[in-house]
Order: structure tokens, then C-alpha cells, then sequence
């Protein structure tokens, strides 16, 4: 019996970790201030990081000029892996904490991370080209991606196909949650039946020096500032839209409620 | 547990007695194997090679098509809503219908897999592995349709959604279904351990996806 309260309470003390999250009033003042420099960061990073990219970078001996493309499109791979890791655990902490703000997280993060994801599917296409002389080769991390990108979609329909929208969001927080499961076996499951198939080396295999490093650096961290700017941005506009409704409602309400009384009063 | 037994006879009977259900599967999946050669000509060794693959593909496909029937009707009439207030566990209704579906609608497209490579050109000895890993395939699907069924269960029209949704959690086992099968028939190869995988997948799919069910259950019927 004393451990279970011991326990009830540590588990209440990590959702509390994210009270001064949890308030929507709260989050509105902060993020007021955040996010100009967010976006001030975002720029000044993709401004520095597409310089060196294009005027400072040497080329690659094998691959040239298309080189220039990781810097696009490596970011973006891992930003998309981030943002499902975001949807993943804003959908945890509506279920088990119920935050009210974890909800519009999740709903903001989803379809920010189709793009991304999308962007990444795009730019590794357009890179795969002239390196591998194909646009599309069904290999472990395309086809993971593909279904990361699949999952994105899955996500937003079941939220908008559902009418009621705290319904909505518990729904579609299981989804999100079942869906982390199925990232490392879509990984480790193609490679297993890819490996005696063909071997392809992977993107990474020796060929990555520090020029090139610094500058997927840079762009990495532009990305993942970027993505945190949209986020917080189609947040706030989330939690006016909801704000909104709920005002209208209340108006809505209040007149049907003077038009009772004045019936009465006749 | 008796409960439960009673639950699992009371599903295969009102599903074998219908009889819709599984007509429509097994009906789906043999136009679909029909068309496949008419559409990509008979060479009979194009047709030997893609076997597994089509056979698996069609497989999946057609058991979707009865999946979103799981909870439905029990959803609209009240019955799920009863049956919530019973001595056992909601997991445990789940797994006893994910069980029935399995028994009516799989385990029957899987003994009509012979009949299905014998329209693509395989050998009668090449047709035990296809039941085989049809078998030990099919509960991951049974049970992780489940949870499309049960997501998608307060939608109208939820059929058309529980594809887009559930056929990303099928790849697994499409892989290592299509892996033993082809190990078998083509490479000579240990199929064993592909089979092994894939018995893992459906046990583990039996054990983990009853859960989020019925907690996608609960949402739905609050």
C-alpha cells in the first residue's frame, strides 16, 4: 500500500516536470518571447550553413557537386525522425498525464513531420539519381523513411476523420503510440531480408570529413531550430482556433439563454 | 475463462453461421490472384518467381477486407457495451474476437493457399509452405488489425481509413511470410529461422496489441 502511493507520487512528480508547460495561458506569454529569436537563430544558421555548403565546402572526389545535396537532405532525415519522436511523446503525456497542451503538440508536430519527411524523401530521390543512377531503390533506410512518411499520413486522417476533437486526440494518440513500435522493426526486418539480396554501402561509410561535417552541423541545427519555430508557431495558432470555438460557443449559449429568459418573462 | 470460451464459440458460430464474412475473403482473394496473370501476361515462370510475393500480397488484402467488421456489429447494437461490464477483462474479449477472426476468416484463406499456387504454376509439393507460413502468419494480422478495428470503430466510414492505417504494422510479417516462402521454394536455404521470426511476430502481436484495443475500445464507447 505505501509503495503504491510512493509510486503514484514520484509518477505524478515527472508529469509535473511539464506543468510549466501545461497551462495554455502560460505557454502563449512564454512562446511570445521565444520565438523571434527561434526564427532570428533559423535564419542566421541556414544563411551560414548554405554559404559554406555552396562557396566553402571542397567537392567530393566520387560524388561531385550532388555532395551538396546531404547537407539538405541528411538534416532532414533526422529532423523527421525527431518529429515523430515529438508526436510519440506528446501523445504519451495525453494519455497519461492529460496535459491539455500535449494534444496540440501532437496535432501541430503531425503534419510538420509529413513535410519533413516528405522534403527528405524528395531530396534523397534527387540525390539517388546521379550517385546510384536511380531514383528509388527499395533499401532499409528509403523504406523505413517511406513508412515514417505513411504513418505522418495515417495520423492526420484518423485525427481529421474524427469529428469530436478530445476523442480525436486520444484516438489518435494510440496510433501514434502503437506506431513506435513499428519503427525499428521496419528498420531492422528490410535489413535482414536486404542483406542477402544486395549490399549497399550506407551514406555514411568512411566518407564524411570534417568539412563536411561542420556544415551538416550547422544545417542539422538550423533544421531542427527551424522545426521547433513551426512547431511552437502552429501551436499558439492551434490554441487560438480553440479558443475561438469554445468563445463561440460560449456566445452561442448565452444567447439561447437570454432567449429562453425573455420567453419566460412574456 | 469460461466467459471468455463462451465469447470465442459464440463469434465463430454467429461468423460461420452468416457466413458473409469469409465468403468475401476467400471470394476477393481468388478474383485477385485471377486477374494477376491476365494482367501481367501467363508466362508461367514470371508467375512461378512473383508466387510468393503475389500470393502473400493478396493474402493481406484480403483480410483486411473483413477486418473492419470485428467490432462493428457488436458496436452498433449494444452488445460491446454489455460485454464491457463482464467478469473478464476487456484484453481478454478482444483477444477471444481477434481468436474467432482468425480461425474463421485466416485459417481458411490459408488452406485455400493450394488451390491459389496451383493458378501460379507451382508444383504440388511447393504448396505445404504456403499454408505453413500462412498459419504462422496470420495471428499478427489478426491481432493487429484489431487495433485499426478498434481505432477506426466510431468512423463512418472507418473501412476505408483502417487500410491507410493498419497495412504498415502488416509489413513485418509480409516480409518474413514472403522471405520463407521464397527460401523454400527458390534459394533452398534455412527458411527455419524466417519462420521462427515469424511466429515471434505473431506472438508477440498476440500478447502487446490486445492492450492498445482496448484502450482504443474504451474511447470509443465513453
Amino acid at each position: 500500500m505505501n509503495t503504491k502511493t510512493e509510486n503514484l507520487s514520484l509518477w505524478n512528480r515527472l508529469g509535473n516536470l511539464f506543468n510549466f508547460l501545461a497551462n495554455p495561458s502560460q505557454f502563449i506569454k512564454y512562446s511570445a518571447y521565444i520565438l523571434p529569436w527561434l526564427a532570428i537563430i533559423s535564419l542566421i544558421g541556414f544563411a551560414a550553413g548554405l554559404y559554406i555548403t555552396f562557396f566553402n565546402t571542397p567537392l567530393d572526389e566520387e560524388m561531385g557537386s550532388t555532395v551538396i545535396i546531404m547537407f539538405v537532405h541528411v538534416p532532414a532525415a533526422w529532423v523527421a525522425m525527431m518529429s515523430y519522436a515529438i508526436v510519440a511523446t506528446s501523445s504519451i503525456g495525453l494519455l497519461i498525464w492529460r496535459h491539455p497542451l500535449a494534444d496540440v503538440s501532437a496535432k501541430a508536430a503531425a503534419p510538420l513531420g509529413a513535410t519533413i519527411t516528405f522534403l527528405c524523401l524528395v531530396t534523397g530521390s534527387l540525390w539517388g539519381r546521379p550517385d546510384w543512377g536511380t531514383y528509388w531503390q527499395w533499401d532499409l533506410r528509403m523504406t523505413s523513411v517511406l513508412i515514417l512518411f505513411l504513418l505522418f499520413i495515417g495520423l492526420i486522417t484518423l485525427r481529421s476523420s474524427i469529428e469530436e476533437e478530445t476523442q480525436a486526440g486520444k484516438i489518435t494518440a494510440i496510433l501514434a503510440i502503437v506506431g513506435i513500435v513499428l519503427l525499428p522493426i521496419i528498420k531492422y526486418s528490410v535489413e535482414w531480408q536486404q542483406s542477402s539480396l544486395h549490399q549497399k554501402a550506407g551514406i555514411f561509410e568512411g566518407q564524411v570529413a570534417t568539412d563536411f561535417l561542420i556544415p551538416l552541423f550547422i544545417m542539422a541545427f538550423s533544421y531542427t531550430v527551424l522545426f521547433f519555430y513551426l512547431h511552437m508557431k502552429a501551436m499558439r495558432a492551434e490554441i487560438y482556433r480553440r479558443r475561438t470555438i469554445s468563445q463561440q460557443r460560449k456566445h452561442a449559449f448565452e444567447a439561447t439563454r437570454k432567449e429562453e429568459e425573455r420567453l419566460v418573462k412574456e | 475463462m469460461s466467459a471468455f470460451f463462451a465469447l470465442l464459440k459464440r463469434d465463430i458460430l454467429l461468423s460461420i453461421r452468416e457466413g458473409g464474412t469469409v465468403g468475401i475473403a476467400l471470394g476477393f482473394n481468388l478474383i485477385v490472384v485471377t486477374i494477376l496473370p491476365l494482367g501481367i501476361g501467363p508466362d508461367q515462370n514470371l508467375l512461378n518467381q512473383i508466387a510468393p510475393g503475389a500470393l502473400w500480397v493478396t493474402l493481406l488484402l484480403s483480410l483486411l477486407l473483413s477486418l473492419d467488421r470485428l467490432f462493428l456489429t457488436d458496436y452498433e447494437e449494444g452488445t460491446l457495451e454489455l460485454m464491457t461490464h463482464s467478469e473478464i477483462p476487456l484484453e481478454l474479449i478482444v483477444v477471444a474476437k481477434a481468436l474467432a477472426h482468425w480461425l474463421t476468416v485466416a485459417v481458411p484463406l490459408a488452406l485455400m493457399a493450394p488451390v491459389l499456387g496451383l493458378l501460379m504454376n507451382l508444383s504440388p509439393s511447393q504448396f505445404g509452405i504456403l499454408t505453413l507460413s500462412a498459419l504462422i502468419g496470420t495471428p499478427a494480422l489478426s491481432f493487429l488489425g484489431a487495433i485499426g478495428a478498434a481505432l477506426t470503430l466510431g468512423l463512418k466510414r472507418g473501412g476505408l481509413l483502417l487500410p491507410l492505417l493498419i497495412l504498415p504494422f502488416f509489413i513485418p510479417t509480409l516480409i518474413f511470410g514472403v522471405s520463407s516462402t521464397t527460401e523454400f521454394l527458390f534459394l533452398g536455404s534455412n527458411y527455419a529461422n524466417s519462420l521462427a521470426l515469424l511466429a515471434a511476430i505473431s506472438i508477440s502481436a498476440i500478447v502487446l496489441a490486445p492492450f492498445p484495443t482496448a484502450w482504443a475500445l474504451r474511447f470509443n464507447l465513453q
